[in-house]
């Protein structure tokens, strides 16, 4: 079995539950469409099919924000593992998008030096 | 060009007209606010409620959701950021509105959206589309008309990004405009703004800011409109309160004095006061201060007036401030006066509680909301000087408010007053308002001959010939009477000394008439007595005079029988045949025949 490393050092491996997210959007508008771009993309990258996406339309179901508490258009919720973490926006900025997936530490991501080598490093 | 100019006038002058027309509102039903505002709150636009914590802000907008439901048949969406539904149905269970009945009908629907800052992070552009999702979704399921957003800087909290959210904000109060929802959203008064984020500059159309400020230890509330664009409002601090039926807010009194008054006189209740009232009593509708030093029979007075309106089958409606109910139930039974059974019958309401209980608006909101309710034809206030523990200054202007609302409603005001010992007091009332008053009766006392009676007298009552006697106060188990004191060659007495002239007067008056009585007797005596003798002399007489008779009739007699003796004798004498013996004793016999 491949072990799969991430730059953090935090391993996947197959035992671990898939990671649950929805992204919920609100009709085919440019920012929900690059918000979903990003998140393919960045799901590719990082956690390397290790997911299951539901996207959420709300213009077509509306009650189903109620449960996530969703305001904010585009949000991704992540539901599995705990704890649920909300991200909003376009999903334009990685590095906080892999702190709120908590796929990294919240400092490195603070710090503006990129952060792989600064990790790396660490190891 | 020409054709330009003309169309672009037209347009302004139109424009121009549109604004006179009256603004639309939205009767909220929460008492005494539609009057300040004029008429509710502007429709199709949002109001903003401001004010501190615990002021009352989610009250007032769920009120506004739950009367516009129950009452005018619009349907409301609440949306809570701080509070789950549960808990609102709770705090709104406690004033008497049953919120699940209304969601079961379909009327209202409370939303919850619960923002956990710590869960959100937030990276490249969002906006807040979910939010009107949500809130298009509840509009909906209910055809709402109105909406209440509590309390929309909940927001502010969650999102760091301003830029986005005040965008948002100002898209969201256009969108609710656009849907001609009247809306009521609550904001925390910010130190210097009237807002903590600056929601006004959104939102102008309507601010409402309410106050709870704490004074001599007493609680007050206050709302004031601070501003309504297109409309004429109240601009000053009104006090208000929550209650059991929700706010109530002092209503605003008519400012022009166009009351209209009645003739109709009705009695007192004590029958020497209707006396002394030019015979009638006083007028239906106007303001009695009855005024005096402690334990001069004030409430007593008001009492016998309760009895006497309540017989007539008039209500009243009896607000005491210094004895319990039961107190001058009591008290009032001692002179006779059975209000017990009034209060059975319902025509009686009678309230007590205490002055410094709550501050001096509550106190007139509380009056206010009882003459409501109970619609009395006379309100009794006893005593109305406590009032001035509670309030200071501001009662006078409350009680002016308040004399204003009862005679619009031409309701009759009795209120009592306690003044200082010392009778130079007596005129001086301590709240001042003896000159909105109609009729005023003092209760004074006079100190004579080591003792102290209660005296009373008319000392103004506009619109009538009233007495300037001063007339004593008696109480007794039969009632009350004034009596007019007895007026002696040098003084006014009254009290004992009165009940001693008056007994004195009635031994002599006994005296004179022994007096007579007994020279009648006499008299009669001497009559019967010379009578007596009268008989006696007659008696006397005619016995003599029978005597006499007697004597004369025998002398009679005697002398005819000499005369015929005579004769005879004569015959004999003549030797005539009939001289015979036997011939003259015959002759003598047809002779003496």
């Amino acid at each position: 079995m491949k072990k799969k490393t991430k730059p953090n050092g935090k391993s996947i491996s197959n035992h671990e539950p898939p990671m649950k997210l929805r992204l919920y959007v609100a009709g085919q508008t440019p920012r929900s469409l690059a918000a979903l771009s990003n998140l393919k993309r960045i799901c590719a990258q990082h956690l390397d099919g290790k997911y299951e996406l539901e996207v959420i339309d709300l213009i077509k179901n509306p009650q189903l924000g109620q449960g996530d508490q969703i305001l904010a258009i585009p949000t991704l919720v992540r539901n599995l593992p705990q704890p649920i973490r909300k991200i909003i926006g376009d999903l334009s900025n990685e590095e906080r998008v892999l702190v709120g997936l908590n796929l990294r530490e919240e400092q490195a991501a603070r710090s503006s030096a990129p952060t792989r080598k600064a990790i790396g490093a660490k190891l | 060009m020409a054709k330009r100019a003309k169309a672009v006038e037209a347009e302004i002058a139109s424009s121009g007209e549109s604004t006179f027309f009256p603004l639309d509102k939205v009767q909220t039903g929460i008492k005494g606010l539609d009057d300040i505002s004029g008429g509710g709150l502007p429709r199709g636009r949002t109001t903003i409620v401001c004010g501190g914590p615990g002021c009352g802000k989610t009250m007032l907008g769920m009120e506004f959701l739950i009367r516009g439901a129950e009452e005018f048949n619009e349907p409301g969406v609440l949306v809570a950021f701080e509070e789950t539904p549960q808990e609102m149905q709770r705090n709104v269970a406690s004033l008497g509105f049953d919120v699940k009945k209304l969601i079961d009908r379909k009327k209202l629907f409370l939303d919850y959206i619960y923002i956990e800052p710590s869960e959100i992070q937030e990276t490249g552009d969002y906006d807040l589309e979910g939010l009107f999702i949500r809130l298009q979704h509840a509009v909906d399921s209910v055809g709402a008309k109105r909406v209440c957003l509590d309390t929309l800087e909940a927001l502010f909290s969650g999102f760091s990004n301003d830029g986005v959210l005040r965008a948002e904000l100002r898209r969201l109060f256009r969108w609710l405009k656009d849907r001609n929802l009247t809306t009521v959203v609550t904001a925390e008064k910010g130190e210097k703004t009237l807002t903590r984020h600056g929601l006004e500059e959104y939102v102008s159309d309507c601010v409402i800011l309410l106050d709870h400020r704490i004074r001599d230890q007493i609680s007050t509330r206050r709302l004031r409109i601070v501003k309504y664009r297109g409309t004429s409002h109240g601009a000053d601090e009104y006090p208000f309160l929550i209650d059991r039926q929700g706010i109530s807010v002092l209503p605003v009194t008519s400012l022009r004095m166009e009351h209209e008054v009645s003739l109709e006189r009705v009695s007192t209740g004590i029958a020497d006061l209707d006396e002394m009232l030019g015979g009638k009593g006083i007028y239906r509708g106007s303001s009695v201060l009855i005024s005096g030093t402690a334990g001069s029979g004030k409430t007593t007075m008001s009492a016998s007036f309760v009895d006497a309106a309540c017989r007539r089958g008039e209500c009243c409606l009896f607000v005491g401030f210094e004895e319990s109910v039961s107190q001058v139930a009591r008290n009032m039974s001692s002179v006779g006066l059975d209000l017990g059974q009034w209060t059975r019958k319902g025509l009686l309401a009678h309230e007590a509680w205490r002055p410094t209980q709550y501050g001096i608006e509550s106190h007139l909101l509380r009056i206010h909301k009882l003459v409501d309710e109970v619609k009395p034809e006379h309100l009794i206030i006893d005593p109305v000087t406590n009032l001035t523990g509670a309030g200071g200054e501001e009662v006078y202007s409350m009680l002016v408010r308040l004399l204003d609302y009862l005679k619009s409603r031409k309701i009759t005001a009795i209120f009592t007053s306690l003044t200082a010992n010392g009778s130079e007091d007596l005129e001086k009332s301590e709240v001042g308002i003896s000159s909105l008053i109609d009729t005023w009766i003092l209760c004074r006392d006079l100190e004579f001959n080591g003792e102290r009676n209660r005296c009373v007298f008319v000392l103004k009552s506009r619109g009538m010939a009233h007495s300037n006697q001063i007339r004593e106060f008696l109480m007794s188990d039969q009632g009350i009477r004034l009596v007019p004191p007895y007026i002696g060659a040098e003084r006014v007495l009254t009290g004992s000394s009165r009940t001693a002239q008056e007994a004195k007067e009635k031994a002599d008056l006994l005296v004179r008439q022994h007096e007579i009585e007994q020279r009648q007797e006499a008299l009669s005596r001497k009559r019967n007595a010379l009578e007596a003798q009268i008989k006696m002399l007659r008696a006397d007489f005619s016995a003599e005079e029978q005597e006499l008779e007697r004597i004369i009739h025998q002398q009679q007699a005697r002398e005819r029988v000499l005369e015929a003796e005579r004769d005879a004798m004569n015959r004999v004498r003549s030797g005539s045949p009939e001289s015979s013996p036997d011939a003259t004793m015959t002759k003598a016999a047809g002779d003496g025949k």
